[in-house]
């Protein structure tokens, strides 16, 4: 079935471990928007939810670093992080390997990825669940595309993995969601953790919405890093989402900067049909 | 400079159940299997949060291995800091620090904007 569902949202640990400590005048539309997301996301009849993620050294380190992955499990596992730390309980989260393998057969015509029968979901993945499904009742595949360990996976096959995924998708007779989860400027884990560029962030909004591809794979990371920080490099999580999009638009549901949370928090959807 | 085992023995701390029982009872023998300088053990082992900073531990690992020391967030943030204060600024990797003018004050800019008349013209 054609894919049913496209949206990006934020992922940082901090907007649940740090939750208490930022204005509820923000937080709650923020929070609002991501179950608001949750609902659109059931309501599209999704039967599984595909999460490109930028992992952070939860499964993959540079002894053996991937440019792409994809989840091929009935079950994963998260957080990996310590749930008090986390302040997420350790669960189990349903998976379908069986959908898994397909979709990754035909992820692989396009684009080489490789796959993981084992998956312990970091934050990445975690933080995004926690609001969209909360109940951990829909099937998740996760996919990954290394942000964070340079050599770093370039722009333009970020978004050719976001095709290859919507190809894939689309060929399955089951309905797939797909978001994407990043930053989009941010500086987390260093003494400069709170810091954002607001104004590089509705930029690079503006045109992912838009879906200015040409816009999109003309960021470089040398740029990014000096004026969005190494959490920027995240963008391609969002530059997959627009790759499975190709040609359509977004809306914005929220975008704050909400320091404490260490990024400008993001809940959008694309356009699928 | 052995960043690469540094982070690799973190990482593994971070994720794995059977590394983290071996540091608290083979620590010696656990380290040897990884190539450190004698800086970067010690660092580890102390821990010297701030120096394993400004050797270029990647943040996403670093943090985790500051909350298995029991450091909480602000912490964490501060013994950064106090690293660069120390040691100079930070020598390899992606973590550096680049200037911000902290949480408190921008969430207190941001207050001023968004209370600001006109909002939403």
């Amino acid at each position: 079935m054609p894919l049913v569902f496209a949206g990006v949202c934020s992922h940082a640990p901090g907007i649940v471990n740090r939750a208490e400590r930022a204005d509820p005048a923000v937080r709650e539309p923020f929070y609002k928007a991501y179950r608001e997301m949750g609902d659109a996301i059931r309501a599209s009849g999704a039967e599984a939810l595909v999460v490109i993620a930028a992992e952070h050294f939860g499964n993959f380190f540079m002894e053996n670093m991937p440019a792409f992955a994809i989840g091929m499990a009935d079950h994963y596992e998260g957080p990996i992080e310590d749930p008090d730390w986390m302040k997420i309980e350790r669960r189990q989260i349903p998976g379908n390997k069986d959908l898994s393998r397909r979709l990754i057969q035909g992820v692989m015509e396009e684009v080489d990825t490789a796959y993981a029968e084992e998956w312990k979901f970091d934050h990445g993945i975690m933080v995004p669940l926690h609001f969209l499904t909360p109940n951990y009742d829909m099937a998740v595949i996760p996919a990954n595309i290394n942000c964070q360990g340079p050599p770093l996976t370039p722009l333009h096959r970020a978004y050719a993995f976001g095709q290859a995924i919507r190809h894939a998708a689309d060929a399955l007779p089951e309905k797939i969601a797909l978001i994407g989860t990043g930053g989009i400027s941010h500086w987390p884990a260093t003494p400069d953790s709170g810091k954002i560029n607001e104004e590089w962030d509705r930029d690079f909004l503006d045109k992912f919405l838009n879906n200015r591809k040409d816009d999109l794979l003309s960021y470089n990371d040398i740029e990014t890093y000096k004026t969005a920080g190494q959490g920027g490099f995240e963008i391609r999580t969002f530059i997959a989402v627009a790759g499975a999009t190709e040609g359509k638009t977004g809306k914005l549901w929220f975008y704050e900067p909400i320091p404490i949370f260490a990024v400008g928090c993001t809940v959008a959807t694309m356009d699928v049909a | 400079m052995s960043l690469y085992f540094v982070q690799k023995l973190l990482y593994r701390l971070n994720r794995d159940e059977l590394t983290r029982k071996r540091f608290a009872t083979d620590r010696e023998n656990l380290l040897a299997e990884y190539e450190l300088t004698e800086e970067e053990r010690e660092a580890i082992l102390k821990p010297d949060i701030g120096l394993l900073y400004v050797l270029g531990v990647n943040g996403q690992i670093l943090m985790h291995y500051a909350g298995m020391c029991r450091y909480e967030w602000d912490d964490y943030l501060e013994a950064m800091r106090e690293g660069v204060r120390q040691y100079g600024p930070v020598r390899d990797g992606v973590y550096a620090m680049t200037g911000y003018e902290g949480v408190q004050a921008h969430d207190e800019e941001l207050r001023k904007r968004r209370t600001a008349p006109g909002k939403g013209d």
